[in-house]
């Protein structure tokens, strides 16, 4: 593909990094999907007290296949669950997903037939945003936070090796029901 | 490039390659019926060439049916309009619901009557207070309580139902504005709304969705120094008005979208079950908080407004002016509060809690727990039963209707006898008024079968439930 | 009525002055919970009888009067006997319920909304209960209609058996009800004849069963917490 494709790890692909983190970065656009209560704080967030222009994230882009990141915000139901997946297969890469709310995270406190008990049943997630609904300085401050993952994002060969070593992480990890002995 | 072009009327069955699940079922369908042909994405230039070159046997005119699918910048939330154009004119639309379906009225059901509020806010999310009203008075008329709520608590529910009134118009004259391209009253509206949270944030804790009316009154006085903020409020409000003014009222660009565009008059209305500003603009002077009033809307003195020309311009003039008649609510909310309790004396329904602002925010008022722990057993008991068990209401069923910014917000409470809701249904006016959509835009264009939905101002939310 | 039976015509029902309060459900015990241990409240001998207020007694108070004796008087100029059509009038809280049989309720829909003196323009929606107890008479919904030109408001009331959930549809009468009766549809099962377009609104369009009825279960997961977990909302022991 590109050059930091075949680029050895090294100095020169952390620069080749660093430089297309910081791009990256500066200018996220956001895909529209605005579902619920949600999608009001994220419109208040996008609005002129807390400006989310600064960031270079305020042309909110309908079309999925101009977007970068996608911010769940708002309950998805069942009826919505294919929706949401194929907008996100029609997102190119890189791309990130940002679940806002906690519905969109973990089904929020409508625990029933109809909501999908958190959006990383549908797609996967890369930073969760708790709040019902979070306010906008909560939304900027996961999306700062997203913003510094990116600019550390790997590159490359050293992606291969961030992703290997994440699934190791993963199989070796205790799942939550196992984590017992806390109280103490 | 992902064109996906399945051949025609045979929809074949599932698992072969040229399943097709939008054709009719089981082979060859009824002489005359059309190929149909199912397009997810591509160029639309070769679309339109394999449709051109497929059609030359069969008749000329093609249907074209275009999904607004649930993920679109102008649909006004997650509404999916089938439409079926003839080049820019819509011949047919559809609307499609459902996608934020959340459950929250089989929710209800395995809750208290207390918690019900925080559930029943949520609904229609750009007005949570006057959900939580509605179900409220419900449970209030149920209860039988319904003259017992203290004067302060129905002053104080009038006051923040008028500023979620503002907030509410405020959003839809906004997210209207930024569906036809009128990006500026977009900030002018969210600038203006972020007034109204702030007061919200002040006298509830919470932006939205808060959980404040709660059955018998409301959760919390008000704290000090939010009369002087709302004054503030009041002071500042009729200025930025102008400026929304200024920007759409005689913007002839903005009359050119609106004026004659999303017709529906007084048979149609009355036909659908249409309230609020779309029967105010066909000229009825319809308003439930004059002719019906609760929550003692009869002493305030109000203008119900109307304007007389059913389109979408109409609408729009009728919400600016009802925010300028909130205001005038709000300023009379302000003289008659009296000093008073805001729960119903009646300690086996009356919420218990309250809450201070401490040091690390807000948490439990030290002095509601030395009276429970230390003073009165009945206290103790009470907010004990309260929160585990919550309070029974009486068998029965009541239908309350309030005026929400959209039309008529009506619940339907149908209580066993229990502590938790049998049957908690809310008539969503946003449901009802969705059905209009077809009526206002057949035969239009598709820019204006925007433009009509955002007058309807339909909040998904409480479309689905 | 003895009389009209050896006639061999159709035995008029019980008059309105005579129906009782409806038994909808009888509840034993305080606690209950599916899988969970019952009742240790020491409560667990109780019984209650969960009735809805019967039929009123004249007078009703308000409007209620005049609104009943124009509709019974509209529905007799029809050649309908109010009481064929009317099962009870019930005054609850201030508010007007007439429980109608469903094969009448077109007829006093219409009488509703054409006569002059009624006039209830405005049908507000239609809106299911489920009561699984109540034999013959499970699935119930009302509808409120509004009148704007003399300010009132009534209910109507329509039941019909689990095992024939058919109902009358009142989009002949009132175009308004079309969606309402889509999602009583959706969420009860309740068939609405004559519906112009009668599928599933809410839920999608395959969704197997009818998400409010009582049968129907909530549908959540356990919460998982580190080390434990908490059952969803309707597996847990609630007071009744």
């Amino acid at each position: 593909m590109g050059i930091e494709e075949k680029v050895p790890s090294g100095f020169l692909l952390s620069t080749v990094e660093g430089l297309a983190g910081y791009m990256r970065k500066g200018s996220l656009w956001p895909a529209t999907f605005g579902l619920a209560c949600c999608a009001i704080e994220m419109m208040a967030t996008g609005a002129g007290r807390y400006d989310l222009a600064r960031f270079g994230m305020e042309v909110f882009r309908a079309s999925p296949r101009q977007a970068d990141l996608m911010i769940v915000a708002g309950r998805v139901s069942q009826k919505m669950a294919p929706v949401l997946r194929q907008i996100y297969d029609q997102m190119p890469n890189p791309k990130w997903v940002l679940s806002m709310g906690v519905c969109a995270s973990s089904g929020g406190m409508f625990n029933n037939y109809a909501i999908v008990q958190g959006v990383d049943h549908v797609v996967p997630v890369d930073i969760y945003l708790p709040g019902c609904p979070p306010r906008p300085e909560m939304l900027m401050d996961a999306i700062i936070k997203l913003h510094e993952e990116i600019q550390k994002m790997p590159l490359g060969v050293d992606r291969e090796a961030a992703a290997r070593a994440a699934e190791e992480a993963a199989l070796r990890s205790l799942p939550t029901i196992e984590m017992k002995g806390l109280l103490r | 490039m992902s064109v996906d072009v399945a051949q025609p009327v045979d929809g074949g069955s599932a698992g072969e390659p040229n399943f097709d699940p939008y054709a009719a079922a089981g082979g060859a369908s009824d002489e005359g019926a059309d190929a149909v042909y199912t397009l997810t994405g591509g160029d639309w230039d070769e679309i339109a060439r394999e449709l051109a070159s497929a059609e030359q046997d069969e008749q000329a005119e093609e249907r074209i049916v275009v999904n607004m699918g649930p993920q679109h910048p102008s649909t006004h939330g997650v509404l999916r309009l089938v439409v079926e154009t003839e080049g820019e004119t819509v011949t047919e639309v559809r609307c499609g619901i459902g996608f934020l379906h959340t459950g929250i009225e089989k929710n209800l059901e395995y809750r208290n009557w207390t918690q019900g509020c925080t559930f029943v806010t949520r609904m229609d999310y750009t007005t949570p207070l006057f959900q939580e009203v509605a179900y409220c008075l419900a449970v209030e008329k149920l209860l039988g309580v319904e003259d017992q709520v203290p004067e302060r608590a129905n002053v104080i529910r009038v006051l923040m139902m008028e500023l979620n009134r503002i907030a509410s118009h405020m959003v839809c004259i906004a997210t209207g504005g930024m569906e036809m391209g009128a990006l500026s009253a977009m900030i002018f509206g969210f600038r203006e709304r972020e007034l109204v949270l702030d007061i919200f944030e002040m006298i509830t804790g919470l932006r939205m969705n808060h959980a404040y009316v709660r059955p018998g009154g409301v959760a919390q006085d008000l704290p000090p120094g939010a009369v002087d903020k709302i004054r503030e409020f009041l002071a500042l409000m009729p200025e930025r008005m102008k400026d929304i003014e200024a920007l759409c009222n005689e913007n002839p660009i903005f009359k050119g979208r609106t004026e004659n565009v999303g017709y529906l008059d007084l048979t149609g209305c009355m036909a659908l079950g249409i309230t609020g500003p779309p029967l105010r603009a066909t000229g009825l002077p319809h308003d439930l908080r004059k002719s019906q009033p609760y929550c003692g809307y009869e002493d305030y003195d109000f203008d119900v407004v109307t304007w007389d020309t059913s389109d979408c311009y109409g609408r729009y003039r009728i919400r600016m002016d009802e925010v300028r008649q909130s205001l005038r609510i709000i300023e009379q909310c302000l003289e008659k509060l009296k000093p008073g309790p805001v729960m119903i004396e009646d300690r086996k329904i009356a919420w218990p809690a309250q809450l201070a602002l401490g040091g690390d925010g807000m948490g439990n008022s030290l002095d509601h727990i030395r009276h429970i722990m230390g003073e009165s057993m009945e206290a103790l008991i009470h907010h004990f039963k309260l929160v585990t068990e919550g309070f029974h209401v009486p068998a029965g069923q009541v239908y309350v209707g309030i005026e929400s910014p959209k039309g008529e917000l009506g619940c339907h409470a149908v209580s066993d006898g229990g502590t938790r809701p049998y049957r908690v249904h809310f008539r969503d006016p946003s449901f009802n008024n969705l059905q209009a959509v077809s009526v206002m835009s057949e035969g239009g264009m598709i820019a204006d079968l925007i433009v009509a939905v955002a007058s309807l101002d339909p909040v998904m939310g409480g479309v689905d439930r | 009525m003895s009389e009209s039976q050896s006639q061999g015509l159709p035995e008029l029902p019980q008059p309105l002055a005579e129906q009782a309060a409806e038994v909808v459900a009888v509840r034993r015990g305080m606690f209950g919970g599916n899988g969970t241990s019952g009742d240790t409240s020491g409560y667990g001998r109780l019984v209650r009888t969960i009735e809805f207020p019967g039929q009123s007694p004249r007078p009703y108070g308000g409007y209620f009067d005049e609104v009943e004796n124009e509709l019974f008087g509209a529905l007799d100029e029809r050649d309908l006997a109010p009481e064929l059509a009317i099962e009870k009038a019930v005054v609850h809280r201030d508010q007007l319920t007439f429980h109608v049989r469903r094969e009448h309720l077109l007829a006093v829909a219409k009488t509703l909304r054409d006569d002059p003196a009624l006039r209830f323009e405005l049908c507000l929606g239609v809106s299911g209960v489920h009561f699984p107890d109540d034999k013959g008479r499970e699935l119930q919904i009302l509808v409120p209609l509004l009148s704007i030109t003399h300010n009132r408001r009534v209910h109507l009331a329509v039941s019909c058996p689990d095992e024939d959930p058919h109902l009358p549809s009142l989009t002949g009468v009132y175009p308004a009800a079309d969606w309402h009766e889509r999602e009583t549809f959706d969420m009860f099962g309740i068939v609405f004849d004559g519906h112009p377009a009668l599928t599933r609104i809410l839920m999608p369009d395959d969704w197997p069963g009818h998400p409010q009825r009582k049968d129907y279960p909530l549908g959540g997961i356990p919460v998982e917490f580190k080390g434990a977990q908490i059952p969803s909302p309707d597996q847990r022991r609630s007071y009744r």
